[in-house]
């Protein structure tokens, strides 16, 4: 991998809206600031998301009001030789260890372990945009592309719950169903993932400036 | 990290630069907002922000042929996901099977069926508008043809639509489902099974390869370029 040869003594950069233009995220592009949308790709301009926080919390709440259903009430029911078994998504997961421990894991991961750490991710950079914290700008965007990355991978239990209803409809032997918590957790997911879009990163970056101006 | 040079505002990164492109262009990182000069990423190399690190650009070699050959191919295979078999469960002579649109509508009738709007749009047809959206746009871009009407738009769908098209996920909710019955019934892989496995290495292929700057340079220099015959200068 080849290297652009670095000037000697570079001076720290200007923003692009310190220097008066704004930049598309979606293209690159920096232009004038008093342009609504971008000349290259006709994208929206914004030098920084408008009202990013004010969303960034509202889908995080709807999508953490979301996530207490999807736990307690039944993912998946089971009609099995004229018995009627529902589980929740912890429950199914717990059954499956018994033969399967590894795919156990991965049901615990997406469903459990991802989601709880997503919020808890997600109001920690809110946080960390409101409050001068320690942590540095570069690691908490690291967190940020994380949160990003791996948010889909939740929809992982709610597409199973689809197959197993649509595959496992034999009679009276066997046939599976959606609980409620099918729908819960996917708008619990869907709202997390909004949540992490509405997050402008450059807000994590003006926070760790020296005369940081909020919002 | 190598990095896009910086000072005040960063120099471009060689001498050819200046007479291909007079007037200098500015480009603003998205992560930390730093203002920086255009530079073009060496073959395989990148640019990087100066401040952040952040990946600005990438040129692999090919990649705009890669993507489009990748948004082709799965165009094929999904449309082959959804005509051929899918799933197949036999159990004590009882067998029962499910295609790839009755897995994605799984949930009509039941009491969430408001969920398989939802399902259908992640595993079938958002993954559908986004590979067509990216054959729209890099074609004529490929071909040295101007851009597509509404080009523009058609690549910012692409873009927006990248973190709901869940085909991926699909798969691996897939190979969850086999383990979790796999101890009570028989299952057989239909070939709709494979195409989607094609199909999730097509879309981490695409990821890897493709520079959305670099496409958005082809696009802007395709318009303003002369009308005939005009290629595209090669990367």
């Amino acid at each position: 991998m080849s290297r652009h040869p670095a000037p000697a003594g570079a001076a720290p950069g200007r923003t692009a809206r310190a220097a008066g233009l704004v930049g598309c995220r979606v293209c690159g592009l920096a232009s004038p600031r008093d342009l609504a949308t971008c000349p290259r790709c006709g994208a929206h301009l914004a030098s920084r998301a408008p009202r990013s926080l004010q969303r960034v919390w509202a889908l995080w709440l709807v999508g953490l009001m979301c996530y207490v259903p999807a736990n307690l009430l039944p993912m998946l029911i089971t009609d099995s030789v004229g018995q009627h078994y529902a589980s929740t998504i912890v429950g199914g997961a717990v059954e499956i260890a018994a033969h399967d421990l590894p795919v156990a894991l991965i049901i615990l991961l997406a469903s459990v372990a991802i989601p709880i750490a997503k919020f808890i991710a997600i109001a920690f950079l809110a946080l960390s945009i409101r409050r001068r914290g320690r942590v540095p700008p570069a690691a908490r965007v690291h967190l940020y592309e994380f949160v990003e990355f791996i948010g889909r991978w939740s929809m992982i239990d709610v597409f199973v719950v689809a197959i197993l209803t649509a595959l496992v409809h034999m009679g009276f032997f066997a046939s599976i169903a959606p609980g409620p918590a099918a729908a819960f957790f996917a708008f619990s997911v869907i709202f997390t993932m909004l949540s992490a879009q509405a997050m402008d990163p450059r807000l994590i970056w003006d926070s760790a400036e020296p005369d940081a101006k909020h919002g | 990290m190598q990095g896009m040079s910086s000072s005040d505002l960063p120099p471009a990164s060689g001498p050819a630069r200046a007479e291909a492109a007079p007037a200098v262009e500015l480009i603003a990182c998205p992560v930390c907002d730093l203002l920086q000069r255009q530079a073009d990423p060496p073959v395989n190399g990148r640019v990087s922000c100066a401040r952040c690190g952040e990946v600005l650009m990438t040129n692999r070699r090919g990649a705009l042929e890669r993507t489009l050959v990748a948004s082709i191919s799965s165009v094929i295979l999904m449309v082959a996901a959804i005509v051929f078999p899918f799933l197949e469960l036999s159990v004590a002579g009882l067998s029962s099977s499910a295609s790839v649109l009755e897995v994605a509508l799984a949930f009509r009738g039941t009491i969430v069926a408001a969920l398989s709007i939802a399902t259908l749009l992640l595993i079938v047809v958002i993954p559908l508008i986004r590979a067509a959206a990216l054959t729209y746009t890099l074609l004529p871009l490929i071909l040295g043809r101007r851009p597509a009407p509404r080009a523009e738009r058609a690549f910012r769908l692409a873009r927006e639509l990248k973190p709901w098209a869940m085909a991926e996920v699909f798969v691996v909710g897939v190979a969850v489902a086999l383990v979790k019955i796999a101890g009570m019934a028989s299952i057989s892989l239909g070939p709709a099974f494979w195409a989607l496995a094609g199909v999730v290495v097509l879309v981490i292929s695409e990821g890897a390869s493709l520079c959305e700057w670099t496409v958005w340079r082809e696009i802007e220099r395709a318009r303003k370029a002369p009308p005939a015959g005009t290629r595209r200068v090669a990367a």
